[in-house]
């Protein structure tokens, strides 16, 4: 079988299940809709890991094919097809392994829920569209794949649509989405308008000739006379005022980015994420932390010829990821709800990805992508076993000493905290260190805040994390005694899918760091200018994976790590009445954390009030006062004093009004007659 | 031997003939037999409609199957029909649509259904007599007449303020074409033939044209509509009867768009070239301005109907942000986008009025206060109307979105600016579409007559789903539709540059 076909059903699989599921899952059953969903989903997997393997042991070349053509008029030729190389081989693997884990633990913990075929119709319906995305080979595509997670989304966000919070968050978090896809379509408008085409190949195919000119011309470049862009006829500009001028390339990477800012919640688009928090936890754990939110992340790598073009782009994509890794980690320390700490843990190690996008270190930032799947799904489906447990109660403030009753949940949950705050070995070390000792090289402009923020960012995240799994399985239980006596570790459908993600979040950085990271495994997917090149030091003290990680114990990361993990300890465990007395003295911060910033409240007050009241008023005094009354008023009195007598008129009979319709021609026509 | 059949004079003549039958005949009294002969006579329509897209070819972009009988010699006016790859894909839909409506009137219509069922025949021999006409006064007769079936339907079974309504859409839409015959006549008397061709062939000043791209405008604007002569539309349609309300939202207001593109462009090229810039700042106030309006509205009806109006934005801005194109390509994707985003919301507007229909049958009310909840007794139907309210906002791989896409992506090469107004409507159309749904669908029922609504019948499931099966379809893959438009597309595109360069 050709790898074209192999594509194919890695794609089609889960369409096929979602369908099957959707249409036919009452006749189906629940054991067989699950049954058909998994194995589908799970030929999916097995293919793609098939399909990685080949690109990272065996250097497989890249492969761009055209499924079937969508729109093709006059010269422009929009397609449906595939791009597979290193970096969609790497995403397919991803999520198609944590899709698989997620629907396997959705045995469990949706089996006592009336939506149960439903919710598998939904997770295969969204891995269909995840890999759609990642495997696109062009805008139109990826564009599709885009909006079809979003509204899979959408769906599972306010899969129980009885209450009210989450029909509320999934129409937010739909909206806010829209607000970045908003810029993302125009971003596609600049690609057309720039490029003549939406497929990838002839983009990226011009841009590496402007790097190739760019770096062997670098004299000539560098005084000014030509640049390579000019040279290639890039270098348009578009004016939004007289006087102002923007670079097309820079105007395109920024609305792309505002696309990536909404789906990968950087602030301040990032406000629907921890209110996506209430549909099921095994979504959160698919959509909300592995692969959905990662799409953004994903694209501005795919993207990476473009953005290496636009030092403003890229300073902007720095400067917010910067801000996002640190101020969105420290909502996490004031949180109590166990999946809103994960999910403000998500969107601050989002934040790493960017600024790791922004200093040129796609590599680190898709390996961060990478590693952050598997320890950020296992702690999400950890804390969804946690919630089982005990009777769909979230608040921290009512757990506590769990590690007795639920050893394999606690394990795996102290496996995916280690991964998550940078303990070396663990995957996370790999791929956070080599994020913050890109930033540390980076000269770029905002690379200094974005430094001091990744570095506090390493103590926040230890203290959430460590907070977190403190108040969980240690110390006294708070529970009631109804759920106390209740307690237990949650069954096999559950616990093996953390098993199977704890063994990655350990060691799946043993073997691919060094390949990822220097070893030039995504050299066919992403450009970086070699002036940009800030992973390239890594080189002299990586060596291979177990000396970096030793390495790592001697770093400044490693201390501000041991500071946040030993305060935490000390504040929230050892000395508990410490907590409620910091909690007194910060309280400003403690409010404005509470209050995450008003972000939400200022939403809300601006810009929904304010679009509803603006619509209100345009309805009220625009179509009503001016053009109804105003306008139409005049004719339309003269006309209702017509009607009264034209009333008499209107018998209602058909007959009547052919007659009067008849004579009214015979009249025109026989003007027309006179008149020649 | 097919090419013997006059299928567009089938298409015309078939309807009319059934309607009247159905009127004169069986009556009322005989309801079981007005049912038969419209649903036999829909049914044939819709065959004869296949028949069509087999018979033409499509690929010249000249007219094809045309039909010509002598009229009114003396004045050179025929009997001439013919099809292009712009009016073959509206006359499918009007036979599509129309067969829908006989379905949906056969269980919400509770009076006078035999005049119903005539009214909507009628009206669809009508309307496919102006996309078949070649001959322009013979397409004004149908315009016009066109009217008084609608004028019926919404002034016989409409609802409580269903006079202001129809005499507020009959006198709007009744202004604008009266300006429109005057300029037809003039054309007509200086040319000596009402031949559309050769009204587009005939050279004409720019004062000439402009007066008569005026006149244009205002029949064709009003019948789109464009903002400010948009208001009648939501009167019209919150009075009209389910079926009336789908065949004005998905038919009729096309009318405007065809119309043009298949007069004002080439026939007053310059005036349109001059004067584009007002037509595309209305489009975009249309887009925004409405989608603002939407997002205000109570009733649901309202809403959809606001909603028609910001979508048929972009097929005015479609229409007109060709003349600030300079390639081909750009303007084939402008005009396509247009195109394509007629026939969708055709589609989706019917499949969506359908949807409050549904509803109206059940509840009695179109306040969307006194919904909530729908999806727990009704969920076939919620997930039906999930889809159309998605492809409302315009989401990928429906219908709904190719137009906006073709348009957006085309004005930019235009202004980006113009494309930054334009795709407001990513939000904007996404916020009224999903907080209706929201507010209607979602939550917990609101109350008992809502706990214990039916689900959709067979009859509603076949309308539904098979417009839900054309949205998804459309949006997956829009080639085929594509290609029918595309040599008509250029030729029209080419014989307005051309006589853009003859004047210049």
């Amino acid at each position: 079988m050709g790898i074209f076909n192999q594509l194919l059903i890695i794609v089609f699989a889960p369409l096929i299940g979602a369908l099957l599921a959707g249409f036919f899952g009452n006749k189906l059953g629940r054991v067989w809709t699950h049954r058909i969903a998994i194995s589908l989903v799970a030929t999916s997997f097995l293919l793609s890991l098939k399909i990685f393997l080949s690109y990272f042991y065996g250097s497989a070349e890249p492969l761009n094919q055209t499924l079937y053509h969508w729109a093709s008029f006059g010269n422009i030729s929009i397609q449906v097809g595939f791009l597979m190389d290193s970096l969609a081989a790497m995403m397919i693997v991803v999520v198609t392994f944590v899709s698989l884990m997620v629907h396997i633990y959705s045995i469990g913990y949706m089996q006592d829920d009336n939506g149960y075929q439903r919710f598998f119709s939904y997770i295969s319906l969204f891995t269909f569209s995840m890999l759609m995305l990642v495997m696109s080979n062009n805008f139109l595509q990826l564009f599709f794949g885009w909006e079809a997670v979003g509204v899979v989304s959408y769906l599972l966000i306010g899969f129980w649509f009885k209450k009210e919070s989450a029909i509320f968050a999934n129409m937010k978090a739909f909206l806010v989405n829209r607000v970045g896809d908003f810029g993302f379509l125009l971003g596609i408008g600049g690609i057309l308008y720039l490029f003549g085409s939406l497929d990838y190949a002839p983009v990226f195919e011009k841009m590496q000739q402007a790097k190739a000119m760019q770096e062997s011309a670098q004299g000539v470049l560098a005084s000014g006379e030509v640049t390579a862009l000019g040279a290639l006829g890039l270098e348009k500009t578009f004016s939004p005022w007289a006087g102002v001028e923007w670079s097309a390339i820079s105007f395109i990477c920024i609305c792309l980015f505002i696309g990536a800012m909404g789906k990968s919640a950087q602030v301040p688009l990032h406000v629907w994420l921890p209110d996506s928090m209430e549909g099921p936890t095994p979504i959160s754990a698919l959509i909300h932390a592995a692969t959905m939110v990662t799409a953004g992340v994903f694209l501005v790598a795919r993207m990476s010829p473009l953005f290496e073009f636009s030092e403003t782009a890229l300073a902007m994509i720095t400067i917010i990821g910067a801000i996002t890794a640190l101020f969105m980690g420290l909502i996490g320390i004031v949180q109590n709800d166990i999946k809103r700490i994960v999910a403000y843990s998500t969107l601050s190690q989002l934040g790493y990805m960017v600024v790791a996008l922004g200093v040129s270190a796609y590599s680190a930032a898709v390996f961060h992508l990478f590693t952050h799947a598997f320890f950020k799904a296992l702690l999400f489906l950890a804390a969804g076993s946690v919630i089982v447990a005990m009777h769909h109660e979230q608040d921290l403030r009512k757990m506590g000493g769990l590690r007795k009753y639920m050893p394999i949940t606690y394990w795996t949950s102290v496996i995916g905290t280690l991964a998550l705050i940078g303990t070396p070995f663990f995957a996370g070390f790999y791929s956070k260190d080599a994020i913050i000792s890109a930033v540390a090289e980076a000269q770029g402009w905002g690379s200094n805040f974005a430094y001091f923020a990744v570095m506090a960012g390493v103590v926040v995240t230890a203290l959430y994390s460590i907070r977190m799994l403190l108040l969980v399985f240690h110390g006294p239980q708070k529970m009631d005694e109804h759920t106390a006596s209740h307690l237990h570790e949650s069954p096999k459908v559950i616990t093996y899918p953390l098993l199977l993600l704890a063994v990655p979040s350990l060691a799946i950085g043993w073997i691919t760091a060094e390949p990822m990271l220097i070893g030039g495994y995504f050299d066919d997917a992403i450009m970086v200018l070699n002036e940009h090149n800030t992973l390239a030091h890594l080189k002299d003290i990586f060596g291979n994976a177990w000396a970096f990680a030793l390495h790592g114990f001697v770093t400044p990361v490693f201390w501000l790590l041991l500071i946040g993990a030993i305060a935490a300890w000390f504040v929230f465990a050892y000395q508990p009445q410490l907590a409620e007395l910091l909690a007194k003295v910060l309280m400003p911060i403690r409010k404005l954390l509470q209050n995450k910033y008003y972000f939400d409240q200022f939403n809300q007050k601006v810009f929904a009030k304010g679009s509803l009241g603006l619509g209100r008023f345009l309805w009220r005094y625009g179509d009503k006062a001016i053009i109804d009354d105003g306008i139409v008023n005049g004719s339309a009195h003269g006309v209702r004093k017509l009607a009264d007598k034209a009333r008499k008129l209107q018998s209602g009979y058909l007959n009547h009004y052919a007659l009067v319709m008849l004579i009214g021609l015979m009249v025109l026509i026989g003007y027309l007659y006179l008149r020649n | 031997m097919l090419t013997q059949i006059p299928i567009l004079s089938l298409l015309i003549w078939l309807p009319l003939i059934g309607g009247f039958l159905v009127l004169f005949g069986p009556g009322d009294k005989m309801l079981v037999w007005s049912q038969r002969i419209s649903l036999v006579i829909s049914i044939i329509v819709v065959f004869l409609c296949g028949l069509l897209l087999y018979m033409f070819s499509g690929a010249s972009g000249q007219m094809e199957l045309a039909e010509y009988a002598q009229w009114i010699p003396s004045l050179n006016i025929n009997y001439s029909l013919g099809v292009d790859g712009i009016a073959v894909p509206l006359i499918v839909l009007t036979g599509f649509i129309n067969l829908l409506v006989i379905i949906g009137a056969m269980g919400s219509i509770k009076f006078r259904r035999a005049q119903y069922y005539s009214a909507a025949l009628l009206l669809t021999g009508l309307m496919n007599g102006v996309f078949a006409a070649q001959d322009a006064i013979l397409f004004y007769v149908f315009w016009e007449a066109m009217l008084i079936p609608m004028f019926l339907m919404i002034g016989v079974w409409g609802g409580p303020n269903r006079i202001y309504a129809t005499i507020k859409f009959f006198l709007f839409t009744f202004f604008g074409s009266i300006f429109m015959l005057v300029g037809l006549i003039y054309m007509g008397a200086k040319a000596g033939s009402f031949n559309i061709a050769d009204l587009q062939k005939m050279p004409l000043t720019m004062f000439e044209q402009t007066w008569i791209f005026i006149a244009f405008v205002a029949a064709f604007a009003v019948k789109i509509p464009m903002v400010p002569v948009h208001t009648w539309l939501p009167d019209a349609h919150v009075e009209a009867p389910t079926g009336g309300s789908v065949i004005l939202a998905a038919i009729m207001l096309k009318m405007g768009g065809y119309g043009f593109l298949r007069f004002a462009l080439p026939i007053t090229p310059d005036a349109a070239n001059e004067y584009a810039w007002i037509l595309i700042a209305f489009s975009l106030v249309a887009i925004a301005y409405i989608g603002f309006i939407a997002l205000a509205q109570q009733d649901m009806k309202k809403l959809v109907a606001y909603s028609s109006i910001a979508h048929m934005g972009f097929v005015t801005l479609g229409i007109f942000i060709i003349f600030k194109l300079s390639n081909l390509d750009a303007s084939s994707m402008a005009v396509q986008g247009a195109m394509i985003q007629m026939i969708s919301h055709g589609l989706i507007s019917g499949a969506l009025f359908f949807s409050i229909g549904v509803l109206y049958d059940r509840v009695h009310s179109r306040d969307i206060a006194d919904y909530g909840g729908v999806v727990n007794s009704m969920p076939i139907f919620g997930a039906l109307m999930m889809l159309f309210v998605l492809a409302n906002a315009g989401l990928p791989g429906t219908s709904g979105f190719i137009g906006e896409f073709f348009v957006i992506l085309s004005s930019f090469q235009a202004d980006w600016r113009i494309a930054m107004v334009a795709a407001s409507t990513l939000i904007l159309g996404a916020a009224y579409s999903l907080w209706l749904y929201k507010r209607v669908i979602f939550g917990k029922p609101l109350n008992d007559t809502i706990e214990r609504l039916e689900d959709i019948n067979t009859r509603e499931k076949f309308i539904l789903i098979s417009l839900a099966l054309m949205i998804l379809a459309l949006g997956i893959f829009p080639q085929p539709l594509i290609e029918i438009m595309q040599p008509s597309i250029e030729g029209l595109l080419n014989l307005t540059q051309s006589k853009l360069e003859g004047a210049a």
